[in-house]
This record gives structure tokens, sequence and C-alpha cells, in this order.
């Protein structure tokens, strides 16, 4: 059994307040002055905390309320209400939700899996990932008992080609070279980020992260050049046309090119010049005969890893109301495997991976491991509100990060996300994350259930 | 004066007018009295629905959330063209919009308040029936008939009651007189106080509640007869002698809100008689395990249904699982097992405290599961020797008469009788002093916040509401019993595949 992987967390603290779901509004013309007021009596000592005087007006809006609403049944007069603060509503977008991001705040903040009471309170579906459910195992079926340690569950993925089979001579001595292979203790890797002012800094403590949970940073090859350091942990992204010869690149143990149409060349080349390299290629996340096509050429020459890269909302990239990566994702993984190629490539898919709940769902739909991308900014406590993307300042000016305590916050958060993927594997039974690739009916899709049930009780019930 | 042990008995199931026990309740709409006021009080005679009361000669704050909102107040008969200082004001609470979540909507908790109180349907214009979640029991209505089929007979003697036992088999046949009871809620998530009152509520309507997973505190000993005691993973409690007193036993195998995981209580919850009861350690955290060590087959799980029905000879066997894609297969199994009760818990049912990322994406929701088992059942040609019951997001009256019509014999329940306490969804119970209303808690001031027989009666009265709301749509529907509605989708549309769905509103529908 491989040495069990264990991510050390520990508390780093936000650098600017965060933004709050509600404030509490205090309408102190009338006040009574009560001399046991019900700010005095807060169960959370919210207003302690804030060293308000209750005597004056104020209104306050942070995330020390939690929304109990005594003081606002208590006060004789009614004077403190509760109100929506209209900059929690306006943070993010539909994938980043406020919720979302509130989360991922406090997950790079204590490395913890977020654990709440009472029962799930959102839609009850909706686009993209939500619209999947898990499946778990019950009675008929074994559980892992993973998250407390009494079982051990494996998040192990490797990268490189596979070889279909091994040869062994008469003697029994193995024949078959075995082609080089990275092996990731976490089925996730850090890829380019779609906007931020991303400084050295940003850089360094993605490095740095990434260098401590042992994944890779997927990254333009300028900067790649600038953490040498760290360039076991780097793959350069780059087109044929940006680099003069590939012994520009020989000292990575992995690179990734763009998709262009002079890659194929190169990527031959690359075989023979640099034999044990591994090689990616990014490719557009499109759905579509011609993309599989190319897909599998890649394959057929040899590629090690193909990287499908979505929009940030994880949508297949300019196309109006394009497909969402779940379904790419089943697409190119079935062709994949009718082809025979599926064992033996890799297949990574990054864009729209916003929680940890994601990487499992694209894992089941047929990726072997996901890039993330964003949610490392939010870490970073960044708001989603893309001003650095029309040169606006950043809030939270991120640019400025300590390379340590950004990287410190990178591992919080994908420590918090890696229980979490050994809870949602211990509930369906599955003690390898290579064995929940493409596990398709393991999931429950809406489209489905909607069929078996309800449009079959209601679909002709009026014609 | 000899001493009368009060609490011990449980009440008669009658509605008793239970107001909030923090200062002002929350409504929709906000009632505002200005400084203009002179005191005539003529709008206190005025209005029909008790808003306006006083204080001493005074006029006292207005209880504004039984207020029918500005509608009803522009009305020339009414409190705010009648003001001669032109004092009063009507407006909407914006306080009310910070409340709640998709599935209990601000105006889903205020009417649950309002029949905790009341025992009535409200009667202004909130939402009573569905969330907004946008899916599942929110996107299905019921088809009343424009007008109620002729009958003879009337409102009061349609018959909600529905049976526990359909194998007679010679242990207790019992029926219990509304189709719901109470779910499991441990000892440590909430406090005695709040156990008490659900057990005495469902006792009070002869139904019953489940222990959980905390074990069976000397409290409960007067209700054994309304007790379901639950053995689980971690077997915390779980005594011989707990399991002889009462009449059904529950198996948990699973959990809707965190399937395929163990239960947590936090350390800041376990407090000394917490530990007591599940013999551990106070302020150390409890995780059950996953699954039952000892049952990986529907063989290993029969072993276990035998071991219960050895040790209490009589008793009923309920067996509580989440809903996998192969939950058909595990309701099957567990009836050859020798289930009485087969409980299937949804992906969206209550918790104490859960990962979130459990909540939302494991398991599916209840809506899919109730048909997919029924129609399995009835196809194995058992259906009718089981009771299936189902629970993980059931809030309203008319989700109860939704799960039944899509194939349940009745419904489990947990969150409303916490909302029916003034629970207000701010999902902070995970920790020791985390509910700040008392209900969900071990923390002994906060546990103080709460009355036992204010909690009971708060309870009775939502159950009691719940009940003549189930009989009204029983009655609208023309039939006569609620074991007729079992699996008759028939009487539902819904908003993505039926056309002409119609309001289903039973203040309006059929009138």
């Amino acid at each position: 059994m491989p040495k069990k992987y264990h991510i050390h967390v520990h508390a780093t603290p936000n650098r600017f307040p965060v933004i709050g779901r509600s404030g509490i509004v205090d309408w102190g013309e009338g006040c009574l002055k009560c001399a046991k007021c019900v700010k005095t009596e807060c169960v959370y000592g919210v207003y302690k905390a804030r060293r308000f005087s209750t005597d004056i007006f104020g209104d306050t809006i942070d995330q020390l309320c939690k929304s109990c609403f005594r003081c606002v049944q208590g006060c004789p007069k009614r004077l403190i209400h509760k109100t929506i603060n209209p900059e929690w509503e306006s943070l993010g977008d539909d994938l980043y939700t406020p919720e979302t991001i509130a989360i991922t705040w406090t997950q790079a903040e204590t490395g913890s899996i977020p654990v709440s009471g009472a029962g799930y309170g959102g839609k009850f579906s909706g686009p993209g990932f939500d619209s999947m459910w898990t499946d778990m195992s019950e009675i008929v079926r074994p559980t892992r008992d993973g998250i407390h340690g009494r079982e051990y569950i494996s998040t192990i993925v490797e990268i490189g080609r596979k070889p279909f089979r091994l040869e062994f001579s008469e003697q029994g001595h193995l024949v078959t070279k075995l082609p080089s292979a990275i092996r990731l203790p976490i089925p996730i890797i850090f890829d380019m980020f779609p906007f931020g002012d991303i400084s050295d800094n940003v850089w360094r403590s993605t490095a740095l992260a990434a260098s401590r949970l042992q994944t890779l940073v997927f990254l333009p090859l300028s900067e790649a050049k600038k953490l040498s350091e760290f360039k076991d942990n780097l793959v350069p992204i780059f087109s044929p046309s940006q680099i003069e010869s590939l012994a520009d690149v020989s000292q990575f143990r992995m690179i990734e090119i763009h998709d262009e149409p002079s890659t194929l060349n190169l990527l031959s080349k690359n075989k023979s010049d640099n034999p044990d390299q591994i090689v990616s290629v990014r490719m557009e996340a499109l759905s579509g005969k011609s993309q599989l096509k190319k897909a599998l050429q890649y394959c057929e020459a040899g590629i090690d890893l193909i990287h499908y890269v979505a929009d940030e909302r994880g949508y297949e990239p300019s196309i109006e109301n394009g497909l969402h990566i779940k379904d790419v994702i089943k697409e190119i993984h079935n062709s994949m495997v009718r082809a025979t190629f599926r064992d033996e490539v890799s297949f990574l898919v990054s864009g729209g991976i916003a929680m940890a709940e994601h990487v499992i769902k694209a894992i089941l739909c047929g990726a072997n491991m996901v890039g993330i991308d964003i949610p490392l900014l939010i870490a970073l406590e960044c708001r989603v509100c893309r001003n650095c993307r029309e040169g606006g300042q950043c809030p939270v000016s991120i640019a400025k990060i300590d390379p340590a305590y950004g990287a410190d916050r990178m591992v919080n958060l994908i420590g918090a996300w890696h229980n979490q993927l050994l809870e949602m594997m211990g509930a369906m039974g599955i003690r390898e994350v290579r064995r929940l690739r493409g596990e398709q009916g393991r999931v429950m899709f809406r489209e489905n259930l909607e069929n078996d049930t309800f449009a079959q009780l209601f679909m002709d019930s009026d014609s | 004066m000899s001493y009368k042990n009060i609490w011990s008995q449980a009440p008669s199931a009658e509605v008793v007018n239970t107001p909030t026990r923090f200062g002002r309740a929350l409504g929709k709409y906000a009632v505002i009295v200005s400084d203009a006021c002179n005191n005539c009080l003529r709008c206190v005679a005025i209005c029909p629905e008790n808003v306006f009361h006083t204080q001493g000669s005074k006029l006292a704050v207005p209880r504004d959330h039984l207020c029918l909102g500005m509608e009803c107040s522009r009305k020339t008969n009414r409190c705010v063209s009648n003001c001669p200082q032109n004092a009063i004001r009507v407006g909407y609470n914006s306080s009310s919009q910070a409340l709640g979540d998709s599935r209990w909507t601000p105006e889903l908790l205020m009417s649950a308040w309002h029949m905790a109180e009341t025992g009535q349907l409200p009667k202004s214009d909130i939402e009573y029936r569905v969330g907004a979640t946008e899916g599942g029991f929110d996107k299905l209505r019921f088809r009343f008939p424009k007008k109620p089929p002729k009958r003879d007979i009337d409102v009061e003697s349609i018959d909600t009651s529905i049976s526990l036992n359909k194998r007679h088999d010679g242990r207790h046949e019992i029926s219990i007189p509304i189709p719901v009871y109470g779910g499991g809620m441990s000892f440590g998530s909430i406090s005695q106080t709040t156990m008490l009152s659900r057990i005495r509520a469902f006792a009070a309507w002869g139904s019953f509640t489940c222990t959980g997973e905390g074990g069976y505190p000397e409290a409960l000993y007067p209700f054994d007869d309304h007790i379901i005691t639950q053995v689980a993973t971690g077997l915390f409690g779980v005594k011989e002698e707990t399991i002889q007193r009462v009449k059904i036993v529950e198996f948990k195998y699973a959990q809707g809100a965190k399937p395929g995981l163990g239960g947590h209580l936090l350390g800041s919850k376990v407090t000394e008689a917490v530990a007591r009861i599940r013999e551990t350690v106070p302020g150390s955290s409890l995780f059950s395990p996953f699954p039952f060590h000892s049952v990986y087959s529907v063989e290993d799980h029969k072993k276990h249904v035998d071991w219960i029905k050895a040790i209490n000879t009589k008793a009923l066997v309920s067996v509580k699982v989440s809903t996998p894609s192969d939950v058909d297969m595990v309701a099957i199994g567990s009836y050859y097992a020798g289930a009485h009760i087969v409980h299937l818990d949804g992906s969206y049912g209550g918790t104490g405290a859960a990962p979130d990322v459990a909540k939302k994406n494991i398991a599916m929701p209840i809506e899919y599961a109730i048909p997919k088992v029924h129609n399995f059942l009835v196809n194995e040609g058992v259906r009718d020797q089981v009771t299936l019951i189902a629970s993980g997001g059931i809030r309203t009256a008319y989700d109860i008469a939704k799960a039944i019509a899509l194939g349940a014999d009745g419904v489990v329940t947990g969150t409303p009788e916490l909302v029916a306490l003034e629970c207000i969804r701010c999902h902070n119970c995970e920790s020791g002093r985390g509910c700040a209303r008392g209900i969900a808690t071990t923390d002994l001031e906060l546990v103080a916040l709460m009355d036992l027989a204010w909690g009971t009666q708060r309870i009775i009265n939502l159950l009691s509401c719940w009940r003549d709301q189930l009989r009204q749509i029983l009655y609208k529907l023309g039939l006569s019993s609620i074991k007729e509605l079992v699996g008759k989708t028939e009487v539902l549309s819904h908003l993505d595949y039926s056309s002409n769905v119609q309001d289903d509103d039973m203040r309006v529908a059929g009138k």
C-alpha cells in the first residue's frame, strides 16, 4: 500500500473582512434605552465583537451575525432589522455564486470540510454539474470508511501512456520498455488563470502550493522559466511557434502544446528528441466529430495527455448555448473507449471546476483528473468581480500577496477538497479514484431520473 | 396538595393558541404606527385579525404577523383609511426577506409558524404549500376537480390513518391516526425539551417519534408506547433493555442528508448528560462509522432483523435507508429480510450536522425514489405487505399528500416540528451554542429558552392543521381515506409536463 497521502493544513486568516450575506440595520430613533438592551444579550456576542455601543445608531454588515433574529424580534420598539447585503448579492456570477465564494474563502482559511446543520437549502437541481447526484452504497454493496482513516482511500492518478500489454522474454524478464509517467497524489492540477492581476508573487504562491501538494502547475513558458527551482512541478504551455527548438523546454518533466496545425509534427519530433518527456496537448473542449477526430489523431501520434479546456463557466468555449463540460467529457471518453485508447492516454479537463464535488463529477463522466483556476484565486480572497479584466484595481490586491501566505491558503483549500473527495468516494464504496473514471452508471443524471419518473407519469396526462 | 406529574402525560390533541416566545413574531407585512397616534384605539375595534391591541390604555406595538397585507389595509372599512390621525402605514417587512432558503422560503417558515401558533392556515396571501427549489414537490400540483364530487360524508369523517404492520404476523397491529410520525433526532443533536415536545405532541396524536441514535433518556420512559428506538451504526445507547421497551425498532442504515456517511456530533454538543447516555466522553466529537461493519449483504441484514425480532418478540421492525440508484433492490431486500416498514430517506433530508458536499450531491431526492420503489414493490407483488414511508424534505401537508400520491403509505418529518418550535433555518445547529433559539442545543442556558408545555402545544397545533389540510385535499379529490391516495398519481400534475396546471390553493380552489 502506498504511503498515506495527507495534506497538512493550518488556520490562515483572511487579510480583509469577508463579505457577509446579511446585515443588521439599527434604527436609533425612538430607542427606549432599555436597561437590558437585546443587543447585549446576543448569543454570539456580535455587538460586543464589533465594539458598538448599544446606545448609538449603528448598522453592521458582517460575517459575525448568524441570523438568529433574536434581536430583531426582541427589540420592544422594533428598531432592529435584518437586510440582505447588496454587496453579497452582487458577488461573482452564476457558477461562482456568493455562497460558493464564501465557502471557498472559509476552506482556504481553515482547511476543513464545510459542515453545517439542517438539510440542504439550495435549489432542487441546476445547470451543469448541479444536475448530477452521485451514487452511494447501501446494504447490498459495501461502503468505505475512509474519512476517519479506518480504510485507505487512494486519490492517486498517473499521467503518461500505459502499454496495452506487457511482454516477457522466455526467461521471464520484462521486455516491454515502460514509458515514463508522472504520479500525482490528487486528481487535481493547477491550470492557467483566465483573469486576475497575476504577479510573480501569485505564480510563486501557486508553484509553492503545487510543490507541497506534489501536483503540477500549468503556466506560460515565460513564467515557468522564472521559477526554475520548482521545475519538476511546472508544465510550461506554449505554441509551436513560440519556441526555437525543443531544447528550450527539455529541462521540464512535462510540457503542454497548444492545439495548432504544426503541433502533431512537433509532437513526433519530441518523441524522438526527448522520449521520456511527457507531452500534453491543450485543446478547446468542443463536442462534435472534428474535435474528436483531432483528439484521436493525437492519441495515435503518441500523446500522453489530452487536455480539454472549457470556458470559465464550464461550457464549450466561444459557442452560444454550448454544451456543459460534463457532456463533452462523456462524449470524448466514450469515443476513446471505442477507439481503444482510453486506458493508454490520460485525459484532463479544466474550466468551470468550482467546487470539490465538481472534481468527482467530472471524473465520473470520464476525465482522469481536473484542472482548477478561479478557486485558487478565491483562496487568495478574489471576489470574482473581474475588474482586473478591464484594467481596474483588484479590491483585495492579489498581486501583492506574500507567496508563503498565498501557498498556505491554496494548500488549505485543496486539503479541504481532498477530504470531500474521500467523503464522496467512501459513500460510493470506491477506494481508488482511478476506479471512479468514467463510472457513468454510478451517477444519477437529472434528465434520466426525470424521464424515468415524472415525464412518464405526467407527460400524457392531458393529451 | 399532591404533586401532579404533568410533563409525563401526553396532553390532548386540541388546538390552543400559542404565540411566539421571542417578543414579536415575524411576518410578511409590517404595520407601522407613527407618533401622530393619539390612542383613540379605533384600529383595535376595526381590525378583525386582532393585529392591534392595547397595553394599559395605549396602543401596543401591533402584532403585524397577523396582518393580511396592503390590500386589506386599504379597504374603506379597515385600519389605514379609518385612522383619524392618518398614523397607520402597512408595508412589507424587509427583515423577513433575510429569512430561510430555497427549500424553506420566508413564507413557508411564516406559514408554519402561523399553523403552530393558531392551528389554522394563514389567512393572508403567504405561500403555505411549496418552496422555491424549482423541482420535485415544488413543481407538483394537485388537480382538484372544479366542483368537489358529490358525497354524503362530511370532511370530519375522512380517514387519515395508516397501518404500520401490513404483514399481520402476530406482532403489534399498529395503526396511527395521521399518516406521519416523527423522524430520528438524537438527544445531543437536540435538547431534551425539544425531544419531549415532539414525543408528547406525536403521542397526543396517537403517533410515534423516533429517538435517533443518541440513546433513550429516562425522561422518555412514560412514552414507551409512542417511541421508536433507533439502532444505528455507532450503536450509541443501544441496549437490550431499551429495545424491549418499545413497539417499533428502527435500523438506520443511512440518512438522506449524508448518505453513505456516518453521523456527526461535534464535541461542543457532547455535554455530561449526552456523554452519559451515549456511554462516551464529554467534549469529544462523535462520529458514527459507516456502514454497519457487520452488514455487507442482504443476508447479513436479515441477521440483524432476526436479532431484534428475537430480543423483542412483538416489536415491528423499520428499516431506514437512503436513496442510491438501486434503492429498489435495497427496499425489496429489506422486505425479504423481514422488515415491516421500509423507510426511504431522500437526499434533501434534515440533519443536525453534515458536510455540505454530502447534503447537496449524494443520492437521489425522495420525489424520484418513491415512485421507483412503489412500482417495483407492486411489480414484485409484495406492495400490500410492506408499509412504505418517505422522508427527506417533507415540509408541508401538501408535501405529505404528494408523497403519498407518488406511492408512499405515509411520511416521516423532522424539520417542520423544529420550525413549529421557531427554528429559523440559520443552519448553525452543528455547534454547541449554535442554536440561539434553544432547539438544537445542549447548552443549559439556551435549553432553558423553551418551555415543554409551549413546545408540545406548538407541534400539536401544526399536526392538527396538517390533518385538517389532508382531509380537505382528500375531500376535494373525492376520497374517503388516505389509503386510497397511495400511488394515485393521476391526481397530480407537473409544471414541466402537464398542461392546464391549476392553482391548488385549498383556500381558493373548488370553492
